[in-house]
């Protein structure tokens, strides 16, 4: 019996739940940290940013929308799906030139820390929340609310766990988000768009371009639509006048440890709201 | 003004409507006109308006002809040693009382006036309380002051209180009637406007703030409330309906600080006897003091106004 | 500009004038920075004149801050931060702030008679509101300064170091109190610039400190305008800043702050929707609206300048706005009875000018009281526009003045529509008695603040700012402690 010859994935991108190809009609060449070819992954442009950031804010309300405990649900069906799928999780970090004992590793602490982000979803609120005792007759209490649309400089490193711990807490309050992702962790990222792609996640609340994230960065920090960039897995070369542009609109501008998890890394991406209401009969 | 739900109609099918009332704001609001700092000439100017406005009252099982007349002197004349302090605008009394009142008060300009109606629970039989009414009016009372039948309003028979009220303006005749809501029993700022709208759709020439029997009176954002819907029943319908406090006025700071509030939500117009009256007995000798401050530069004390 | 045939004859009862002792302050006819505890002279000897917006006269000379004594106060305010203030215990920091927030009670009459002449605002205004908050934010986070580790469990925080604070002229010592307490309890040193059209309440709280024994340098105030303000922004110095101002400064201030990647609170400008539904209790809504715009002149970040009422009663929600607004009395900001006081300063009210001519020009009908208007000062009358679309410029860009818009809306998703469409979001108003519609409203309207059935209530428990271009960062409340503190390197979150 002939061997099974393999059928190659076609990396593209994920957008409003669909895979299309890069408008420009450009691609990207990965190798394996061995320089064997993977793949030619699509290389967005900034108008497939400009669609990204149309189809987050096309999902945004109705993702915060969902009762907390549902996001928190969606969530974990995305690490049940992504357990499923380990093996390619592993085999893609191994292209990446990690041993079989560290992508494992990853793989596992990756899983492990979107479950326990799901875990957070109806739990932020009570922990960043407040109710205040103000002096006089109302009831006074501070909720936080998602920001809106955030794009995401996924890190370099590490490359799942680095795109998971920045993800996760984006889009479990109900924010919704455009990842930007390069080089050979962009392996990873459009991975994770197949198990978002086959989970319950609503088409829109992560979208996910391949490319080159200092050609991208600059028009989504200066874009009108975007509430936040997080600037964690941005390339050292991003020009301060980018980030600066991020003034145009007030941005929130984040910037965190890689690979760190913390509820106050959902708060980064929250807004507070303060509610008045007299007491009286 | 269109009809809309946030005015629902007090009465069956009248055209009425009244608002909610936000009590933290309301207030808030009587709390801000309150700090309204009143100097110099218009201090005077107040204090000679709350002496026109009071209805200068006595209602005890004890009140008696003497103790009357020397009330209604008291009204005539509240300052014996200056001319210029006004006489009051009525004197107060039972039924009982009001021969001696009208004798001591003929031809002054004091009105006098009597509660009226099984005041002040007003539980007696509807017929009882017209008939109490009737024999006021006929023992020359120019003014009578009932009570709602808060019975009735707080049991949601708003058209058995209605009623009763348009009963009582009739047997006043030409007297003016003064309907009495107890504020401090009706639970709510909410009730007050409701019962307000009522008292003024059934026909009360003025709408009162209490009895002067129970703690809870006229405090200055009820008067602040009563006043937004005399406001609103003008605005509606045109008819002009008069207020008065009563019930815990005792300082001249309460009271012109009730001025302040009927001025600056109904306007100067309301700030005579015709439309505005305060309740009162302690509440003049406490004006003549500020008086005689205004006039001496010092402090009075109670040794240098008479005790009625 | 005639007053259309809506606006009532004025309404309401005689006051005799009831001005409020200026007896009470003593300015001088000079001041200086407040460097390093003490009070000295620009080094170019630069200074500038600071008026009184209601009578236009001159109150004193003011120095006028180069980049050099912006750099001398960072300097002093870095020595205090790595001397006595960095070594000392929470508890004694909180000291200091009770001793400020007492010593703010026991001569608040004088601080509110210097704010009313510094910046024109009534006097019961900086009486009843300006001052009791300003004690009461540094008497709330004084209590938090020896309580770091409960305000945030499971985190070491540490104090960034110099915080720069730049405050604008609306609210210029209750600005200054909302910066520098939270700062002071969360152990960092402070470079404070106040408004250049307001620095005296700033100057006379830094007399205030030196009583209480403050150490030197641990606040430092350098005065001057936007030159002295870009001097601190850009200042390597500086660890932290924070800002409350006009949305375009604030943009440029996080422009230039990007690239120093340092920490940034804004709190910036509004153009808030007060939404008024026709189940609303209608007298409080009239009083809502009332205080939401024209408290202040309307010079507030957070006014509900734009009123959205429901269709069905909006002719006689106006009538009954128009009366109200015909009994506001305008005039002496001294004067106790004042309602509306003077135009901060001869700029803002061009500014005011220009707007309401666009909103003439683009066709919206103005209504004004006729009220008599001093002849000397910068005043502007309360003034309504009626007829007003989504699209003009009235209804778009803050004005930072006594102007109320109105428009209407059909149902909540629409007032909600409206609210939303605007690039600020710092605050809205909703009044309706219908409970589970104003828990639908509050969870709909980006804004940071959403007061329902109330206008215009602070509290130093009370976290305040903005969504969108209204700015980022919290003040009041534990939310407001936060931006002052970062976690320490090196301690991770305990996430899996």
């Amino acid at each position: 019996m002939a061997e099974h010859m393999p059928v190659d994935k076609t990396f593209k991108l994920f957008i409003g739940g669909a895979f299309p190809r890069s408008e420009s009609g450009r691609t990207f060449q990965l190798h394996s940290a061995d320089g064997k070819l993977l793949a030619n992954a699509a290389k967005a442009s900034r108008k497939d940013l400009r669609e990204a950031v149309k189809a987050a804010r096309g999902a945004q309300a109705g993702w915060a929308g969902r009762t907390a405990y549902n996001r928190g649900q969606v969530l974990y069906r995305v690490a049940e799906v992504m357990e499923s799928r380990k093996a390619e999780f592993t085999s893609v970090l191994r292209e990446m030139g990690q041993t079989a004992r560290t992508a494992r590793s990853e793989v596992d602490r990756s899983i492990d820390r979107w479950v326990w982000y799901a875990g957070w979803a109806d739990k932020v609120h009570q922990v960043l929340g407040t109710v205040n005792p103000v002096a006089g007759p109302y009831f006074n209490f501070t909720f936080p609310e998602p920001t809106g649309v955030v794009v995401v400089a996924s890190p370099d490193d590490p490359p799942l766990l680095g795109l998971l711990s920045r993800l996760a807490p984006v889009i479990v309050s109900g924010n919704t988000a455009v990842v930007a992702t390069g080089g050979a962790a962009a392996l990873a990222a459009v991975t994770l768009a197949e198990v978002l792609a086959t989970s319950d996640v609503p088409g829109g609340v992560v979208n996910i371009l391949t490319g080159d994230k200092a050609e991208l960065l600059p028009w989504a920090l200066g874009h009108m639509d975007v509430n936040s960039v997080d600037l964690t897995g941005a390339p050292d070369g991003l020009a301060d006048d980018a980030v600066a542009a991020a003034a145009d609109n007030v941005k929130r501008i984040v910037r965190a440890d890689p690979a760190g998890a913390s509820p106050h890394m959902i708060g980064d991406f929250l807004e507070m709201k303060t509610v008045w209401h007299p007491i009286g009969r | 003004m269109t009809a809309s739900p946030a005015f629902l109609p007090t009465t069956g099918g009248g055209p009425v409507r009244t608002t909610p009332v936000d009590a933290v704001a309301l207030e808030a609001r009587a709390a801000a006109l309150c700090t309204r700092s009143i100097k110099t000439t218009s201090k005077r100017a107040a204090l000679h308006t709350t002496i026109r406005c009071i209805d200068l009252t006595t209602l005890e099982g004890t009140d008696t002809p003497g103790k009357v007349a020397s009330l209604c002197q008291k009204a005539i004349k509240p300052d014996p040693s200056d001319p210029t302090v006004p006489s009051v605008a009525a004197v107060c009394v039972y039924p009982e009382m009001v021969e001696h009142a009208v004798e001591a008060t003929t031809g002054t300009g004091v009105a006098v006036a009597s509660v009226a109606g099984a005041f002040p629970a007003g539980m007696s039989a509807p017929a009882v309380r017209v008939a109490d009414i009737v024999d006021a009016v006929g023992r020359g009372a120019g003014e009578i002051d009932i009570v709602l039948n808060r019975s009735a309003f707080l049991s949601g028979d708003l058209g058995r209180a209605h009623d009763e009220i348009a009963a009582a303006k009739d047997a006043c005749g030409a007297s003016h009637l003064k309907v009495i809501l107890e504020t401090g029993e009706l639970g709510s700022y909410d009730q007050v406007r409701r019962a307000s709208m009522l008292a003024m759709a059934a026909g009360a020439d003025f709408i009162k703030t209490s009895t002067g029997k129970i703690p809870k009176a006229a405090t200055h954002p009820m008067i602040l409330n009563m006043a937004e819907a005399i406001r609103d029943y003008a605005d509606q319908t045109g008819v002009v309906v008069g207020l008065k406090g009563a019930g815990g006025i005792r300082t001249s700071k309460q009271a012109w600080h009730h001025l302040v509030i009927v001025g600056e939500t109904l306007g100067s117009a309301w700030l005579t006897p015709e439309r505005f009256r305060l309740g009162a007995s302690s509440l003049l000798n406490d004006v003549l003091m500020q008086l005689q401050k205004l006039d001496t530069g010092r402090y009075s004390g109670p040794d240098y106004v008479t005790v009625d | 500009m005639a007053p259309s045939d809506k606006t009532p004859e004025p309404f309401g009862i005689d006051y005799a004038p009831a001005p409020e002792s200026t007896a009470v302050v003593d300015i001088a006819d000079g001041y200086g920075h407040f460097i390093n505890g003490d009070f000295v002279e620009s080094l170019s000897g630069a200074t500038f004149a600071t008026v009184n917006p209601a009578t236009e006269e001159h109150l004193a000379y003011v120095a006028d801050g180069s980049a050099e004594d912006v750099d001398r106060a960072v300097a002093a305010a870095r020595a205090a931060f790595e001397g006595p203030w960095g070594q000392m215990s929470g508890s004694q920091r909180g000291k200091y702030l009770f001793r400020i927030a007492r010593q703010l009670q026991e001569r608040s009459r004088e601080f509110a008679v210097l704010e009313t002449l510094d910046g024109g605002k009534p006097i019961k205004e900086s009486r009843d509101l300006d001052l009791p908050l300003s004690a009461a934010w540094f008497f709330y986070y004084a209590g938090w300064a020896d309580k770091l580790e409960y305000a945030f469990p499971n985190r070491t925080m540490a104090p960034h170091g110099v915080a720069g604070q730049i405050v604008p002229w609306n609210f210029p010592l209750m600005m200054a109190a909302w910066k520098l307490a939270p700062a002071l309890a969360a152990g960092n040193t402070v470079v404070l610039k106040p408004a250049e059209t307001t620095p005296l309440t700033a100057l006379l709280l830094a007399d205030v400190l030196r009583d209480v024994d403050l150490p030197p340098g641990v606040v430092n105030i350098v005065t001057g305008a936007g030159v002295t303000g870009a001097a601190l922004v850009d200042h390597p110095g500086v660890d932290k800043l924070a800002f409350t101002g006009s949305t375009g400064v604030g943009k440029a201030i996080q422009r230039a702050a990007s690239a120093r990647r340092i920490p940034l609170t804004l709190e910036l400008g509004g153009k808030a929707a007060h939404i008024v539904f026709e189940d609303s209790a209608v007298d409080q809504a009239v009083e809502g609206v009332v205080t939401g715009i024209y408290s202040n002149q309307g010079h507030v970040c957070c006014a509900g300048s734009r009123l959205l009422v429901e269709e069905s009663i909006a002719d006689e929600f106006v009538e009954r706005l128009m009366r109200r607004i015909s009994t506001l009395r305008l005039g002496d900001p001294l004067d106790k009875n004042t309602d509306v006081g003077a135009i901060n300063s001869a700029d803002q009210l061009q500014r005011i000018t220009d707007l309401v001519a666009t909103g003439v020009a683009e066709g919206a009908d103005l209504h004004q009281p006729g009220c008599d208007l001093p002849d000397k000062g910068y005043w502007f009358p309360p003034t309504v526009f009626t007829g007003v679309q989504q699209s003009h410029t009235v209804a778009r860009e803050e004005i930072f003045g006594p102007v109320l818009t109105v428009q209407t809306f059909r149902t909540a998703e629409e007032a909600v529509e409206k609210a939303n469409n605007t690039p600020y979001g710092l605050s809205a108003g909703i009044w309706t008695e219908k409970g589970s519609k104003i828990l639908w409203m509050a969870e709909k309207l980006r804004a940071g603040v959403v007061w329902a059935n109330t206008y215009n209530r602070f509290d130093p428990a009370s976290p305040f700012g903005g969504y969108k271009e209204s700015g980022f960062g919290r003040e009041g409340g534990l939310h407001g402690l936060a931006p002052y503190l970062r976690e320490r390197t090196g301690a991770k979150g305990r996430g899996a």
